[in-house]
């Protein structure tokens, strides 16, 4: 591999994704699956990640996603992982077709680190968020021929010293949601568990269980929608991003957690109260 | 039709190596040494936003001394070509030693077919996987094309027969510290009639630990700490 030199004319800037575009590795068109809409079906049944919750807590955010991936009404992956660091302050969950979905994560990540160290600084949380819109932007084509991809991103904004949560929809408009947000197949009943628990400046540890009664309850209602699994071992992703940095919880720490939620519905249960 | 003066291909890179070495001797010079914990580089350089040294990838650092602009586009062809490597196979795959040829040829290429050789030398360092410090790379790369690999330590731009001297003697034998490497070298830069303080200097390592990114800047104060001892 030689040196990628350009003139001040074609020279691509700190965007990994334009710089892609110019050398032989862009070959395939990242960031656009299926460009060509007229010339591609999309498969029947490939595999789908499903949901991710997102809720602002005193002094960050908290980011959540299961762990089960669907092809058609196969369950494909019970360990699958939709919660990503983005940077050291920010994190993206996704929902949608797995593939797509891992490579705009990779190319994401990618971009935010390439121009940091191609400008010698961070892009703003803004401009990460706009960043991240612009490619569910770029996959529009093949999200027309079902492979959706729809992001949540979270992060915390030094420069407010807050955090702050983004969602998308298919075209990549982006909304900026004060308190909490929910994304994929079971976000609906995710999002109701959330309404109903959230409190204006939660703790963390309160955020935490929060979100996996959201996802519990997702789980419980939707198919595509894993819950906790004891059997296996696999517990939901969290990831808490703050002042700090982000940090994903340690399976320790989401097994407890998990395992305690569950014996709280049983006991509601044994109780007489309802689910 | 007028033939044009006959100039031997000797004189002509003469000529081109002497005027590559006056524009580097312009400059001030940088040092890069190997500590306990990893690979560290100093550099005296005035200025707090135009660097020196930046980071490339996760384990390997670049640094130039010579011309701003040249090296500067240089750094970011280097971080473009680690990155689209990186993209295109694996993190693991992306090494200091082909970046290094890739610098050689591109360095070389400009030396010989072009009317202005690039003012430029530059370093390319790399810690190894290894803890112990196994693995540690450092090349060092002149305005021609020419690459050395270095195996402690190495001086970067003009009068670095002088510096070289003043660090050799000043440097303690490996494994050595951080704060006494980066004294040594602020020494070594600085002279017998200057001396250097944290302002003046540009300070960064590739530390070894759990971090995927390696690279991290000495900050003023760190460095005026270091110094103060």
């Amino acid at each position: 591999m030689s040196l990628p030199r350009f003139g001040p004319h074609d020279d691509p800037g700190p965007s990994f994704a334009a710089l892609l575009r110019r050398t032989a590795a862009g070959g395939t068109d990242v960031g656009a699956f299926g460009a060509d809409p007229a010339t591609r079906t999309a498969p029947m049944e490939i595999p789908h990640g499903t949901t991710c919750v997102a809720v602002r807590y005193d002094s960050g955010v908290v980011l959540a996603g299961d762990r089960r991936a669907t092809a058609g009404h196969l369950i494909s992956n019970h360990r699958i992982e939709k919660v990503f660091p983005a940077d050291r302050h920010s994190g993206v969950a996704i929902a949608g077709a797995a593939g797509p979905s891992a490579e705009m994560v990779r190319l994401f990540q990618l971009q935010l680190e390439h121009y940091e160290k191609v400008e010698g600084t961070p892009i703003s949380l803004e401009g990460k968020a706009n960043q991240l819109g612009q490619m569910v932007r770029a996959n529009l084509p093949a999200a027309m021929q079902g492979l959706v991809v729809v992001p949540i991103f979270a992060g915390f904004d030094l420069a407010a010293d807050r955090g702050r949560l983004f969602e998308y929809d298919v075209t990549g408009g982006r909304y900026e949601e004060r308190d909490h947000v929910a994304t994929g197949s079971g976000s609906l009943h995710a999002d109701t568990v959330v309404k109903l628990g959230f409190r204006p400046s939660m703790a963390r540890s309160a955020a935490t269980d929060l979100v996996l009664d959201a996802l519990y309850v997702a789980s419980d209602a939707d198919s595509a929608t894993g819950g906790p699994d004891p059997v296996r071992d696999v517990f939901p992703v969290v990831a808490v991003i703050d002042a700090d940095g982000y940090q994903r919880l340690d399976d320790t720490e989401l097994r407890r957690r998990s395992e305690r939620l569950l014996r709280r519905h049983r006991s509601r249960r044994e109780a007489g109260g309802g689910s | 039709m007028t033939m044009p003066f006959y100039a031997p291909p000797e004189q002509m890179m003469k000529d081109k190596a002497d005027y590559a070495r006056k524009g580097i001797a312009r400059g001030r010079s940088l040092v890069a040494f190997r500590y306990r914990g990893g690979i560290a580089i100093v550099a005296e350089n005035t200025s707090s936003t135009l660097r020196k040294v930046s980071e490339i990838y996760d384990r390997i650092a670049f640094a130039g001394v010579g011309r701003y602009n040249e090296f500067d586009q240089l750094r970011i062809a280097g971080v473009r070509h680690a990155d689209l490597k990186g993209f295109s196979f694996s993190r693991e795959d992306v090494d200091a030693r082909s970046l290094a040829n890739a610098y050689a040829q591109s360095l070389g290429h400009v030396f010989t077919h072009e009317l202005k050789p690039m003012e430029v030398e530059i370093l390319v360092a790399e810690i190894g996987l290894d803890t112990n410090g196994g693995g540690d790379q450092l090349f060092h790369i002149l305005y021609d094309g020419t690459v050395a690999d270095e195996d402690d330590w190495v001086v970067l731009g003009g009068e670095t027969e002088e510096i070289s001297e003043r660090f050799e003697e000043a440097l303690p034998a490996a494994p050595r510290s951080l704060a006494d490497g980066v004294r040594a070298a602020v020494g070594a830069l600085a002279g017998p009639e200057r001396t250097l303080s944290a302002e003046s200097l540009e300070a960064a390592v590739l530390e070894r630990g759990n971090h995927r990114r390696a690279f991290r800047r000495l900050t003023d104060e760190e460095l005026s700490t270091i110094l103060a001892v």
